[in-house]
C-alpha cells in the first residue's frame, strides 16, 4: 500500500537520499508483508471458525485437528506443510511475475502438470539405470515443458490476440487431459494395470534435507529463487522493464522505448518455466510418479498465494507457507473431524475476495482530485 | 460544421452582436444555477456560485482551465449533484437527484469537450440513445432528416460515427441535443477542435440558434477571450471556483476579462500567450544552426496500416521550434511518432539524433507509470536500453535534483507519480525529457489540461531549452500557442505539410487544406 | 437411429447448456464486462437444482437453479460493477469459490460419499410431426422443454439488442460508458443488470446438467463449461444467432467421442475427444479475434461517474 499522507501541495522537504531507498524497499518487500500476514492469519481463523460452525462443526475440534497437521509435530511442520507449500510457492511465483508483467496467466495449472509430464517422460527415457547425474535433466525437461505450454498461451495473444486468460483455461483442461492419457499409454508403468506412470528409481529421487523427513531440496530452491526474483525485480534493469510493462504498457512502449512484445513473450515463457519446474519438483520430490490427480489445483490456489503476497517474490513464500500449513491440516481435519477438504478452499477464495475488496475500498477512500 | 452546409438562416444574423434595451435585460432565465457549491476531498472546486443565463442569449463562461466551467455545467446537466444550491431551468427548479436524463427532459443538453459519441453505433443509433421502449429506426431517420431542413445541420443517419470527421461529430452531438428538444444548449469548448474557418461558423450557426425561438439559449464554456467577446451576449468568468465577474459583454475589454480570469496570478506578468498572438517571447535565433532533424519525403502508416502522411519532407535546426498546425487527426500524431522512432517509415528518410526527448499528450497513458515513485518513473526514460543493475540511488539523487531544479511540487522522489497535480506531472515529464539535454525534442499539446501558472513554466521551459540550442517539434491544437511559440510554422492537411507564414489566417487556411 | 442420427441428437443435446450459458454470457459482455465467475454460477445452478429438485420437482429446480446464478452474479457484480475490481480476477475467486461451497455443501448435506443421490429429471418432449423430419427431425424435435426455450430465446435476444431502446443502451454501455451516461444510460445500472442476467442464464444451465443429463450432482461437474461458454460468445461475435451456431459446433465436438466409438474406432484415445472442445476453442479463437471485434469497453475497470 502507498502512503496515502502525501499531498501534492506539501513543500518539496529535504529528501535523505543515502539508504532510504533501499531501507524502503525493504519494508515494502519484507516488513508490511509480514504485518500483512498477521492480519491474514486472524481472517483466516474468522472464516474457519465461521465456516465450521454454519456446517455443523465443533470448531474447537476441528482446529486442533488443524493446528495438529499443520504444526503439530516435527514431522508435520517439515514433511506435511513445508513440503506442501512447495509446490504453491513455485507456482505462486510463477503467477507473480505473470502478473507483475501484466498476464493474466491462469494456466499455472496445465504448465505444472506439461511440467511434471515431461520430468516424467524424461525419467523414462533416461531408464532405470540413471544415476543422480540425471536429476538436473529431470528437472530441465519439465522447465522447458512449462515454458513451452506457456509459450502457447503467449504466441496465442501475440500473434492472434487471443485473451491469455481464456487461453490458459483451456490449456489447463488439455493438459489434463494430455497427463490422463499419457499415465494410460506410452508411460503406464509395466504391468498396466494402474493408470500411472512407472516408479521414478531412487537414484532419481530429490535429495531429502533432513534425514526422516519429506523434505528434499525442492524446498531449497524455492526459497532461493523467491530471493533471487526479488532481487531481480527490484535490482536489474530487466526486472525493471517486466514492472514497467506490468504498470503501463503504453508509457512503457512510449517513454521507455522497451520492446513490449520481448517483455511479455520472456515474462510468460519464464511464469510457464517455473510452474513447470514446481511440477517437475513435486514428482522428483514427492510423488516419484505422474498419474491423473497428480495436482489437486496447485495452479489455482496459486492465485490466490500470489495476490495475498501482493505479488512479491519474497511475499509469496510466506502465503505459500500459510496455504501449506491450511492444506496440511485441512487434510488432518478431514481425517480426525470430518470437515470436508473443500472447507479450506473456500476459505482460500473467500481470502481472495476480501483482500480485493479491502484494495478497492481503501482506494476509493483516498481523496480523488476531480479535473474540470 | 463543414463550410459547405448550408446554413440558411445562419448566415442572415452571422454579426450579429444585438443591443440591448431595457426590455431585453428582463428577459426570463432560461437556465439560473445559484449559489453551487462542491467540493472533491478537500479541493473546493465550486464555491457558491451563481449563473444567470438569460432566454435567447449567448452566455459565455469564461476562465482558465481548471477554474470550474466544466464542473459547474456538469452541474447544470446533472453529472455532478452539488453539495449545496440549486439548479432551475426555464424558471422551475429541478431537486437535488438532477440526473442527465431529467436535465433532457427539462431541454438542457451539453456537447462535451470529447465528445459523447459511441463510435461504434451509427449517427441514427447515437442519436436515439436514452429513449424508452422500442427502437423504431425510420422514426429516428425521419426525425434526423427534419432536423436537418430546419437548421443545416445535414448528417446521414446511416454512417457509422468512427466514420465522421471531427466537426461532423461535433455537428452529431449538437442534433443528439435537438432531437431531445433541447432549447439551453451548453458547449464546452466547442471551438478548440475546430479550425479557425470551421469555428467561425459554428459560432454563426450559435448565433441563429437563440434568434431561431425565444426559449433557446446557449452557454459557451471557454477560455477564448476573442470567442467571448465576439460572439456572447453575456459573460461570466470564473477563477478557482469562484465568481470573479459578471455581466453584458460590451463592458468588457480583452484587458479586464483577461484580468478577471487571472487575477493576482498575472499582476505583473505578461496576459497570457492568447492575448498578445504572434508575440514572439524569445531572442530571435542568431545565426544558421546546423539541422538536428531532416526529414525526406517520409510515409508513414497508423497501426491499422493505413497510410496517414504521404511523402512529407521538413527540418528543424538547433534552437528553434518548428510548430505543427493541424486539425485534429490529420496525421500529426503520426508524424510525431515517425519522428521520434515509434513508427516506422514506409518510405522515404529520416535522419534524427540518437536521442530524443519525446512529450507525448496522454500524459496519463504514454508518460507515466502512474502508481510507481518518481525515481521509477525517471528511470523509465531509457529503461528500453539500459542493462545490468539499477542502481536506485543514483536514479534517486537525480530526480530529487530535477524536482528541485525544475520547480516539480513533490513530496519527494518516493512519491508515487499519481498523488502530482496535472501541472507538477507536466513539469516532471518535461524536465525528464530534457534532462541529458538531447538534441531534439519532440512535444505533443503540451499544456492540455493545465491551469495559467502550469502553461506559463511549461512555455518558460521549452523557451529556455531552445535557447540551449534544443531543436523542437511543437504541435498543439491550439492554433494561438503554435503561433506564439515557434519560429517556423508548418501547417498540416490530411497527411500533406505545408511551410506557411506566421500569419494566423494563412496557417487556418493551410488547416484545412485550402491554399 | 443410425449413430449418425445419435450424433445429431447427442450434439443438440450437450450444445443446450452451452448454449444457455453462453446466451448469458452474451448479454454481459455487450455491457463491457466479462464474467470468468460464469463457471461458478453454472456449478451453483446445478448444486441449487439439486437440492431444490428433491423437494419440489423440476420445475422447482430450474428456479432455484437461476437464483443461484444471479445469487453467484451478484457477488460478482458487488465486486466488479459497484467497487469497480478487475473483473479476471474477481472472477477467478467466485468461480474457485462456487466450486469449493458446493463441494462442502454437497459432502455437509449429502454426506462424504453421496452415493445413491438420483433425482427426478425432465425428459424428451417429442414435438408430434416436426420429430418425423427425416434427418434433423429427432435431433431438433425430440428434446426437453428447455432446448425448445432456446429456439424462442436466440431470436428473440436478437431482437431485443437491435430494436428496443434498452438494448440499445447495453450496447452503448459496452462500447463507451462515458458516451452512454451523457445521453442519460446509467452504465452502472445496465452493467448490474446485464450480469444478474447471465448468472441467471447459468444457473439454468447448471439446472440443466443436472436436471436433464445427468439426474444427479458431481463435485466440479461444471468442468469448465463457463469458460466454453465465454469463447463460445468470442466465436459467435457477439451475436445471440451466431452464440447459437457456435455452441452447436462445440456441442457437435462434444458427441464426436459417442459417433466415433460406435462407429468401431476404438484405437482413438478417448481424452482426445475430451481434450476436443478446447483445442476447438483455442484454434477457433485465434482465427476469430483476427477479424472479431469485442465490445470496446470489455473487462474496462474505471467508469466515470457523475
Amino acid at each position: 500500500m502507498s502512503d496515502p499522507s502525501t499531498s501534492p501541495e506539501q513543500s518539496p522537504r529535504d529528501m535523505p537520499t543515502s539508504a532510504a531507498p533501499l531501507a524502503e524497499s525493504f519494508a515494502q518487500s519484507f516488513v508490511r508483508p509480514l504485518l500483512r500476514v498477521g492480519a491474514l492469519l486472524a481472517t483466516t481463523l474468522t472464516l474457519l471458525v465461521a465456516l465450521l460452525v454454519v456446517t455443523g462443526h465443533d470448531p474447537a475440534v476441528a482446529l486442533r485437528a488443524l493446528v495438529r497437521g499443520a504444526f503439530g509435530s516435527w514431522y508435520a511442520i517439515t514433511s506435511a506443510t513445508l513440503v506442501r507449500a512447495v509446490p504453491l510457492a513455485f507456482t505462486g511465483l510463477a503467477v507473480a511475475v505473470a502478473f507483475r508483467a501484466g498476464l493474466l496467466n491462469i494456466g499455472a495449472e496445465g504448465q505444472l502438470l506439461a511440467g511434471a509430464a515431461a520430468a516424467a517422460g524424461a525419467a523414462a527415457l533416461v531408464g532405470p539405470s540413471a544415476g543422480a547425474w540425471a536429476i538436473p535433466l529431470v528437472l530441465v525437461a519439465g522447465v522447458l515443458s512449462g515454458a513451452l505450454w506457456a509459450g502457447i498461451a503467449a504466441v496465442l495473444r501475440q500473434r492472434f490476440g487471443v485473451l491469455e486468460v481464456i487461453s490458459t483455461i483451456m490449456l489447463n483442461f488439455v493438459a489434463l487431459y494430455v497427463v490422463g492419457w499419457l499415465v494410460r499409454g506410452p508411460l503406464q508403468e509395466p504391468s498396466r494395470i494402474y493408470p500411472q506412470s512407472v516408479a521414478l528409481p531412487d537414484a532419481l529421487h530429490l535429495p531429502v534435507l533432513l534425514p526422516g523427513t519429506r523434505l528434499h531440496l525442492g524446498v531449497a530452491l524455492a526459497a532461493l529463487l523467491a530471493v533471487y526474483l526479488w532481487w531481480w525485480m527490484r535490482g536489474t534493469a530487466a526486472g525493471f522493464r517486466l514492472r514497467a510493462v506490468g504498470l503501463n504498457a503504453h508509457a512503457a512502449a512510449t517513454t521507455g522505448r522497451i520492446d513490449v512484445a520481448r517483455v511479455s513473450l520472456l515474462a510468460f515463457l519464464a511464469s510457464g518455466a517455473l510452474a513447470g519446474l514446481g511440477g517437475a519438483v513435486e514428482y522428483a520430490g514427492v510423488t516419484y510418479a505422474l498419474y491423473e490427480n497428480f495436482s489437486p489445483g496447485y495452479g489455482y490456489t496459486a492465485i490466490a498465494v500470489a495476490l495475498l503476497a501482493r505479488l512479491n517474490p519474497a511475499g509469496v513464500l510466506g502465503t505459500a507457507l500459510l496455504f501449506g500449513a491450511l492444506q496440511a491440516g485441512a487434510n488432518a481435519m478431514q481425517r480426525d473431524a470430518g470437515v470436508p477438504v473443500a472447507l479450506v478452499n473456500v476459505v482460500e477464495a473467500m481470502l481472495i475476495l476480501l483482500v480485493i475488496a479491502g484494495d478497492r475500498l481503501s482506494i476509493s477512500n483516498r481523496t480523488r482530485r476531480d479535473r474540470t | 460544421m463543414s463550410p459547405t452546409g448550408s446554413h440558411a438562416n445562419a448566415n442572415a444574423s452571422a454579426n450579429a452582436q444585438a443591443p440591448k434595451s431595457a426590455a431585453e435585460s428582463l428577459r426570463p432565465l432560461a437556465l439560473a444555477l445559484r449559489g453551487v457549491h462542491k467540493q472533491f476531498g478537500t479541493t473546493i472546486a465550486l464555491n457558491d456560485v451563481s449563473l444567470e443565463v438569460r432566454a435567447g442569449t449567448i452566455h459565455a463562461l469564461l476562465g482558465e482551465n481548471g477554474a470550474g466551467k466544466t464542473t459547474l455545467m456538469r452541474v447544470a446537466f446533472g453529472l455532478i449533484s452539488p453539495d449545496r444550491g440549486t439548479v432551475e431551468v426555464a424558471g422551475r427548479t429541478e431537486s437535488a437527484g438532477l440526473t442527465p436524463t431529467r436535465a433532457l427532459a427539462a431541454g438542457v443538453g451539453m456537447v462535451h469537450q470529447h465528445f459523447s459519441l459511441v463510435s461504434a453505433m451509427t449517427v441514427a443509433q447515437n442519436i436515439a440513445l436514452g429513449g424508452r421502449g422500442l427502437f423504431a429506426p425510420s422514426k429516428v431517420d425521419a426525425q434526423i432528416r427534419r432536423i436537418g431542413e430546419r437548421t443545416g445541420l445535414v448528417l446521414d443517419p446511416h454512417v457509422m460515427v468512427s466514420e465522421l470527421s471531427v466537426s461532423a461529430q461535433q455537428r452529431c452531438e449538437i442534433v443528439k441535443a435537438l432531437a431531445r428538444d433541447v432549447r439551453v444548449l451548453i458547449l464546452d469548448e466547442p471551438t478548440a477542435v475546430l479550425a479557425p474557418d470551421e469555428a467561425q461558423t459554428l459560432l454563426r450557426w450559435l448565433r441563429a440558434f437563440v434568434q431561431e425561438s425565444p426559449e433557446h439559449a446557449v452557454v459557451l464554456i471557454t477560455h477564448k477571450l476573442r470567442d467571448a467577446l465576439s460572439v456572447a451576449d453575456d459573460v461570466t468568468v470564473l477563477r478557482r471556483g469562484a465568481r470573479v465577474a459578471s455581466g453584458a459583454a460590451s463592458t468588457f475589454t480583452e484587458d479586464t476579462l483577461a484580468e478577471a480570469m487571472l487575477g493576482a496570478d498575472a499582476r505583473g506578468t505578461p496576459v497570457g500567450y492568447e492575448v498578445l498572438p504572434g508575440v514572439v517571447t524569445h531572442a530571435d535565433s542568431g545565426g544558421a544552426h546546423h539541422e538536428v532533424l531532416s526529414v525526406d519525403r517520409i510515409s508513414v502508416a497508423d497501426a491499422r496500416g493505413i497510410e496517414r502522411i504521404h511523402q512529407v519532407s521538413f527540418h528543424v535546426r538547433a534552437g528553434e521550434i518548428v510548430g505543427l498546425a493541424a486539425v485534429e487527426g490529420s496525421g500529426q500524431e503520426q508524424l510525431l511518432r515517425a519522428v521520434a522512432g515509434l513508427l516506422p517509415l514506409r518510405s522515404g528518410r529520416l535522419h534524427a539524433p540518437a536521442d530524443i526527448g519525446f512529450v507525448p499528450e496522454d500524459r496519463h497513458r504514454d508518460a507515466l507509470l502512474l502508481d510507481a515513485s518518481l525515481t521509477e518513473n525517471l528511470a523509465l526514460r531509457d529503461a528500453g536500453t539500459r542493462r545490468g543493475r539499477m542502481d536506485w540511488l543514483a536514479l534517486a539523487r537525480r530526480t530529487t535534483k530535477l524536482l528541485g531544479s525544475r520547480d516539480v511540487r513533490a513530496a519527494s522522489a518516493r512519491v508515487h507519480a499519481r498523488t502530482l497535480s496535472g501541472g507538477n506531472q507536466q513539469k516532471f515529464i518535461l524536465a525528464r525529457a530534457l534532462e541529458q539535454a538531447p538534441p531534439l525534442l519532440v512535444v505533443e499539446n503540451p499544456t492540455r489540461g493545465l491551469d495559467f501558472r502550469a502553461t506559463t513554466a511549461v512555455h518558460a521551459a521549452l523557451n529556455e531549452a531552445r535557447n540551449a540550442g534544443t531543436a523542437i517539434l511543437l504541435y498543439s491544437s491550439d492554433l494561438d500557442e503554435v503561433l506564439s511559440l515557434s519560429d517556423r510554422v508548418l501547417a498540416m492537411h490530411n497527411g500533406r505539410l505545408r511551410e506557411v507564414p506566421r500569419d494566423r489566417e494563412a496557417v487556418g487556411r493551410a488547416m484545412l487544406g485550402v491554399a | 437411429m443410425t449413430p449418425f442420427d445419435d450424433f445429431l441428437s447427442a450434439t443438440v443435446r450437450t450444445a443446450t447448456p452451452l448454449m444457455l450459458a453462453a446466451l448469458g454470457e452474451c448479454i454481459t459482455e455487450r455491457s463491457g464486462v466479462i464474467n470468468i465467475g460464469l463457471e461458478g454460477a453454472i456449478i451453483c445452478g446445478a448444486f441449487a437444482a439439486t437440492v431444490a429438485a428433491g423437494s419440489v420437482g423440476v420445475l422447482g429446480g430450474f428456479a432455484a437453479g437461476a437464483a443461484a446464478g444471479v445469487a453467484v452474479a451478484l457477488l460478482f457484480a458487488l465486486f466488479t460493477v459497484y467497487l469497480r475490481a478487475d473483473q479476471i480476477i474477481t472472477g477467478t475467486a467466485v468461480t474457485l469459490l462456487s466450486l469449493g461451497l458446493t463441494g462442502l455443501l454437497y459432502k455437509t448435506l449429502y454426506g462424504a460419499t453421496g452415493v445413491g443421490l438420483t433425482l427426478p429429471t425432465a425428459g424428451e418432449r417429442a414435438v408430434p410431426g416436426l420429430s418425423t423430419i427425416p434427418v434433423i427431425g429427432r435431433a431438433l424435435f425430440a428434446q426437453p422443454l428447455i432446448t425448445y426455450a432456446l429456439y424462442l430465446m436466440v431470436p428473440a435476444l436478437a431482437w431485443w439488442f437491435a430494436r428496443t431502446h434498452s438494448g440499445l443502451a447495453l450496447r452503448a454501455v459496452g462500447e463507451s460508458p462515458d458516451a452512454a451516461l451523457a445521453a442519460g444510460v446509467r452504465p452502472r445500472r445496465v452493467q448490474a443488470w446485464a450480469v444478474l442476467a447471465g448468472g441467471a442464464f447459468a444457473g439454468v444451465a447448471g439446472a440443466t446438467l443436472v436436471l436433464v443429463q445427468s439426474g444427479t450432482f458431481v463435485e466440479g461437474m461444471s468442468a469448465g463449461k463457463g469458460f466454453i461458454a465465454i469463447a463460445i460468445v468470442v466465436l459467435g461475435r457477439w451475436t445471440p444467432f451466431g452464440v447459437a451456431g457456435a455452441a452447436l459446433l462445440f456441442g457437435g465436438a462434444s458427441a464426436l467421442q459417442y459417433l466415433f466409438q460406435s462407429l468401431g474406432f476404438r484405437e482413438v484415445p478417448y481424452q482426445l475427444f475430451l481434450a476436443l472442445p478446447y483445442l476447438l476453442t483455442l484454434v477457433v479463437l485465434a482465427r476469430a479475434s483476427a477479424r472479431a471485434r469485442a465490445p470496446a469497453a470489455l473487462a474496462r475497470q474505471e467508469l466515470t461517474l457523475g
